[in-house]
């Protein structure tokens, strides 16, 4: 694995516009994501990750610093030409029209498509790679709405693999989902680094999986960095409890350290 | 097979809408009568192009508003054009030419208004903001028109009210040129938008994340579908149901893919005007119905069926 640098943000500040001064969503915050390499982005709700990775792939133009993906700002890429390069599981989607499985992946082949092309058999071979890589291929005939919520994100994490891209962003992929199935999604999302050299940038509040899961993470405070970093060097009792303003433990997993949040004593 | 089957309707409706009318043609004469020459055939071409365009706009602009519910007429866009119009016709600028540029003008106003209603929220376009935006202008221009109407001498009256209410008794080669001059370029803007309206259906967040420019693509579908509304009630006054209608018939059938969909609502939709006119012309001959009243005679109850559908699937 060469760890080629794909996704590179520089000291990047953001602020909404109508929010007051001092008010920044995001201040001096900067961000590597490379070749082969899990980085996660962890930080409490309203800390400004999906604010982050807005910035990053171009959604939002900062008010200072700048992202460039291979080495051209974002700003400059155009959307179809950064599906090709980017795929990202949203937080969210909706589904107004009922769809089956293999249609939904399909849409992930849209930026390689021509304007009035049909699918090509190389589509269709890169949408059942991306089935069978995410372990939904035996759903493909399956609608949507069906499925169970573990399926459903391996679904759409299976539509961002056949845009093929070298970056893949997920943005809390795992928020409804029980241990099982959480634990499936990250070793799936860990084995796309090591086995197929996606870089990976991991947006979550899960602290402990991404302890574990990620080579490096980037911890978010009110929109400030508050540490980057191996997990081992980010993520100590002082700076757990500072960001997350509650009482921890750190307790080494596997050479990893594991957030154990203590009870408050009622007196 | 599908395809097919809606080829044999679409040709039915055609040979049907040529063939029956008030005044008997043999089939061995069609081609030579002045009848379906002058009147009949170009009628039949304005339905089903007037039918086409308006159920291509629904569909596209269910897609943008990610609303099933929307259609030209529930965004303001029909009121604006019959509005134009019934101020043309007030101010005795009701020339064949004159109307349907009036009627034209009222639609890109109303376009313009709820366009400008639907950014009040910031930026964005807000699909919920601009559907709630369309009723009330809608409404305004309703009120507006029948303020006018109701000011008007009786002659004028009854004119407006039928031409408010869906004509193509005036059809002519003439309106027929109109359509042929005005369709093609928002057609073709819809019919290439068919692969980016299959993301938006997911949202604009993760659309933009599969490759389509979102902002732009919303300004040319509403734009389009607008236009080709606007057109459609300039030649034929405001014919209600066919946007809405058909192309929840075609998704049954289609799916809700918008590159097979488009097509197949444009001419599903043109059959069924195409059928609703000769009803209009045939049922109490040797007078004539508007053919609005027999698409909402037709349309209310397939609505109606397709609500519970809906709702219970």
């Amino acid at each position: 694995m060469d760890h080629e640098l794909i996704l590179d943000v520089r000291d990047v500040s953001y602020r909404y516009p109508g929010a007051g001064a001092g008010a920044d969503a995001l201040a001096g915050v900067s961000l590597a994501a490379r070749a082969g390499a899990v980085h996660a982005v962890l930080g409490p709700n309203g800390s400004g990750k999906t604010t982050l990775l807005r910035v990053a792939l171009g959604v939002l133009a900062p008010a200072t610093g700048g992202s460039r993906i291979l080495g051209r700002p974002a700003a400059a890429w155009s959307r179809r030409e950064l599906a090709r390069v980017v795929g990202v599981v949203t937080q969210r989607e909706e589904n107004l029209f009922p769809q089956r499985v293999r249609e939904t992946v399909l849409l992930g082949r849209y930026a390689r498509l021509s304007l009035w092309g049909a699918e090509r058999p190389e589509d269709r071979a890169a949408v059942t790679r991306a089935l069978e890589r995410c372990d939904v291929l035996s759903l493909a005939d399956r609608w949507i709405w069906t499925l169970s919520g573990g399926e459903y994100q391996r679904v759409r994490l299976a539509r961002a693999l056949a845009q093929e891209p070298r970056l893949l962003v997920l943005d809390e992929p795992t928020a409804s989902l029980d241990v099982r199935h959480e634990m499936e999604l990250f070793q799936l999302v860990r084995a796309l680094a090591d086995r197929d050299g996606l870089a990976v940038v991991l947006i979550t509040h899960h602290v402990n999986l991404a302890a574990r899961f990620a080579d490096r993470v980037l911890l978010l405070s009110g929109g400030q960095p508050a540490g980057e970093g191996p997990p081992g060097d980010v993520l100590s009792r002082e700076t757990v409890e500072r960001v997350f303003a509650w009482p921890v433990s750190i307790a080494p997993f596997e050479g990893r350290p594991q957030v154990i949040p203590l009870r408050k004593d009622h007196t | 097979m599908k395809w097919l089957g809606l080829g044999l309707v679409v040709v039915a409706a055609f040979l049907g809408a040529v063939v029956l009318g008030p005044v008997h043609v043999p089939l061995a004469g069609l081609a030579a009568s002045d009848i379906v020459r002058t009147l009949r055939l170009p009628r039949a071409l304005l339905a089903f192009l007037v039918g086409g365009s308006l159920a291509l706009s629904g569909a596209g602009l269910q897609a943008l508003i990610r609303n099933p519910l929307a259609d030209p007429f529930l965004l303001g866009l029909s009121g604006g054009a019959g509005l134009g119009a019934v101020a043309a016709i007030a101010l005795h600028l009701a020339s064949p030419w004159a109307l349907p540029l009036a009627a034209f003008a009222g639609a890109l106003g109303a376009t313009a208004l709820v366009y400008r209603l639907g950014l009040v929220g910031g930026g964005e376009l807000d699909p919920r903001v601009l559907i709630l935006a369309g009723v009330a202008v809608g409404a305004f221009a309703a009120a507006v028109t029948t303020a006018i109407v109701s000011l008007s001498d009786a002659a004028e009256l009854r004119n407006t009210f039928l031409w408010l209410w869906g004509g193509l008794s005036g059809a002519s080669w003439d309106s027929v040129l109109v359509l042929a001059v005005y369709l093609p370029l928002p057609l073709a803007v819809l019919f290439a938008a068919a692969r980016p309206l299959d993301l938006l259906a997911l949202g604009e967040e993760p659309a933009r994340h599969l490759g389509a420019d979102v902002e732009s693509l919303k300004r040319r579908v509403f734009v389009a579908a607008s236009l080709l509304a606007a057109v459609c009630v300039a030649v034929s006054g405001v014919i209600g149901f066919v946007g809405l209608v058909v192309p929840h018939a075609m998704r049954t059938l289609w799916g809700h893919r918008h590159r097979p969909l488009l097509p197949a609502a444009f001419l599903g939709g043109g059959a069924l005007l195409a059928l609703s006119d000769t009803v209009a012309r045939v049922a109490v001959a040797p007078r004539e119905l508007p053919v609005g009243i027999v698409t909402a005679l037709v349309g209310v109850p397939v609505f109606a069926l397709l609500l519970r559908r809906w709702t219970t699937s």
